[in-house]
């Protein structure tokens, strides 16, 4: 399943119409920053099996988030790198080595028709990305940008340039996701709150962009009202009437009405985006001083890194 | 009014808030909400992404990175912003002119377009022909939209055709119009749902070309009229 997403459609959500966006925002971001585009530019989200793309004029690309094996024209070809492909070129993707979604941005930006001011595909309002659906064989999609890559080129098929970014934030600590305690946590048992730190939990098959669906032993509520909705975020951990939890992620509804356990910190969401049914993980406790200091340490990283990539490319296309 | 009735403030993520007036199904709590909701649509606090109003709880995104540079330091954002809303909050309010719209929504309650209309009547004892006049002669408030996009929760529904919801999602079709407890609602678009479903709308709730996507909006008053499958069929 491959989908156009951007950074997400927000201001809508009183209409019922959920953000959406990459769930892997960081990856999406480093993509975009690599070949030189604002970070807010749309990108293709890829799950394996991914699609082949077959490039009819020359791009500068750069793959990030999961490793699914690519290559160009048969030779592999690194994650994280600004890549120069030549007209005619295939890309591939032959293996799922880690991760679960890859993001594939082009220097100069995807040329989709934005709705509701997002490039992001919103499958159910059937709009957005490219035409509001997932990318299927045969699929044109335009270029928003022609830029004269060629004489960079010379005659070689694809050229890796010479700067990357580093894939570690995140990686420490894999099998933790860090979250804020919810709004109904009082509501657990004191043994279940026991277990829901002790406890791993497994990211079932029923999983998918809307929300993870998780299995461990069923939490018990001592505590239990009738909730009327309200509205529901990236990474809410809700208590379902089973026992089990669900984790809302980038297609969750804008609205929900099961007690909240626990959120998922913002600088996890990509952790937790890159992880796939048959993954385990734990959670911890953390507290809103912490998650704001990693959320903007974060976005202070990605600035670094997109001052350095914008002066390598600008250096790159004078010279 | 002095003030608004009480409430609390909670994060629902690192970079949201709700404040929540009370876990209710409230005509007079929901005007508050959607008062607040239209106050900050109108001056917007600094650095914040969107409101999002409910039955009785309105919602705020905000920009963590943004605000964070230009707020003092040793407070959090979070603490921050709920400072900034807990003196909109204690401002008074004036909110008996609420300004409302009235909508009527032509509904077909025949049986093609009605699969769990016939159980409703059975299990309330009501002839099919009294489920329909009851629905339709109400006037309800849409509270809040939600779940689908264009989904309007629509309340209250008249005690007399309460049921409640489906144990299992099934495929529900695009017009459908379902009633779950005192809530009753339209499927803008083909979904699974649990509601129960007495009849269908030709209307399109949801026409992503439109410029307000979403017919309807938190705050409107519906009525539904009952038309035939021919009046359906020309629609």
């Amino acid at each position: 399943m491959d989908t156009i997403q951007d950074l997400g459609r927000y201001g809508w959500q009183h209409a019922g119409i959920n953000p959406g966006g990459a769930m892997d925002k960081v990856s999406a971001q480093v993509a975009n920053i690599l070949v030189g585009n604002e970070t807010t530019e749309a990108v293709i989200e890829l799950h394996f099996p991914a699609s082949a793309f077959f490039f009819e004029q020359p791009s500068l690309i750069a793959i990030t988030g999961a490793d699914f094996s690519a290559t160009l024209n048969g030779e592999e070809i690194p994650g994280m790198r600004p890549v120069l492909v030549s007209k005619y070129s295939i890309l591939q993707f032959h293996k799922a080595i880690n991760g679960a979604r890859a993001y594939l941005a082009v220097h100069g930006g995807l040329g989709t028709e934005p709705w509701l001011n997002s490039s992001s595909t919103h499958l159910k309002a059937e709009a957005g990305g490219y035409k509001g659906r997932i990318l299927q064989k045969d699929d044109e999609i335009a270029f928003r940008k022609d830029v004269d890559l060629c004489p960079l080129l010379e005659k070689k098929e694809f050229e890796i340039l010479p700067w990357k970014a580093d894939n570690d934030w995140g990686n420490n600590h894999r099998g933790e996701i860090w979250a804020l305690p919810g709004h109904e946590w009082n509501w657990l048992s004191d043994p279940s709150r026991q277990k829901f730190f002790e406890e791993s939990f497994l990211i079932t098959n029923h999983s998918d962009r809307m929300g993870y669906h998780l299995k461990g032993e069923p939490l018990c509520a001592t505590i239990k009202e009738e909730m009327v909705s309200s509205a529901v975020s990236f990474g809410t951990v809700q208590l379902l009437p089973d026992g089990q939890l669900i984790v809302l992620m980038a297609d969750h509804q804008t609205t929900g009405g099961y007690p909240r356990l626990a959120h998922v910190i913002s600088v996890h969401h990509s952790r937790l985006g890159q992880m796939k049914p048959g993954d385990q993980f734990c959670f911890r406790f953390t507290d809103q001083l912490t998650a704001e200091e990693l959320y903007i340490k974060q976005q202070q990283h990605l600035l670094q890194l997109q001052n350095a990539c914008k002066f390598k490319l600008e250096q790159l296309l004078d010279g | 009014m002095p003030g608004s009735p009480r409430h609390s403030i909670f994060p629902i993520s690192d970079s949201a808030l709700t404040i929540d007036f009370g876990n209710i199904i409230d005509e007079s709590i929901n005007q508050q909400v959607l008062y607040l909701f239209r106050q900050l649509q109108q001056n917007p606090i600094a650095g914040m992404i969107e409101a999002v109003p409910a039955y009785s709880s309105l919602t705020i995104y905000y920009d963590l990175f943004q605000l964070r540079k230009s707020i003092p330091a040793g407070t959090t954002v979070y603490d921050w912003i709920s400072a900034r809303l807990q003196e909109k909050l204690e401002q008074p309010s004036i909110i008996n002119n609420e300004e409302t719209r009235l909508i009527t929504i032509p509904v077909c309650y025949e049986p093609e377009f009605a699969p769990d209309i016939e159980a409703l009547s059975r299990q309330k004892d009501i002839a099919v022909e009294e489920v329909i006049r009851i629905h339709s002669s109400g006037e309800y408030r849409v509270y809040m939209l939600g779940f689908l996009p264009g989904f309007c929760y629509l309340g209250e529904v008249d005690e007399r055709i309460v049921v409640s919801r489906k144990p299992q999602p099934q495929p529900v079709a695009a017009g459908s119009v379902g009633i779950a407890g005192r809530q009753t609602g339209i499927y803008p678009m083909a979904s699974p749902g649990g509601w129960q479903i007495i009849g269908r709308t030709p209307l399109k709730l949801f026409d992503a070309q439109k410029e307000q996507p979403a017919l309807l909006m938190a705050g409107d008053r519906i009525q539904f009229t009952s038309i035939t499958k021919n009046e359906f069929a020309s629609y």
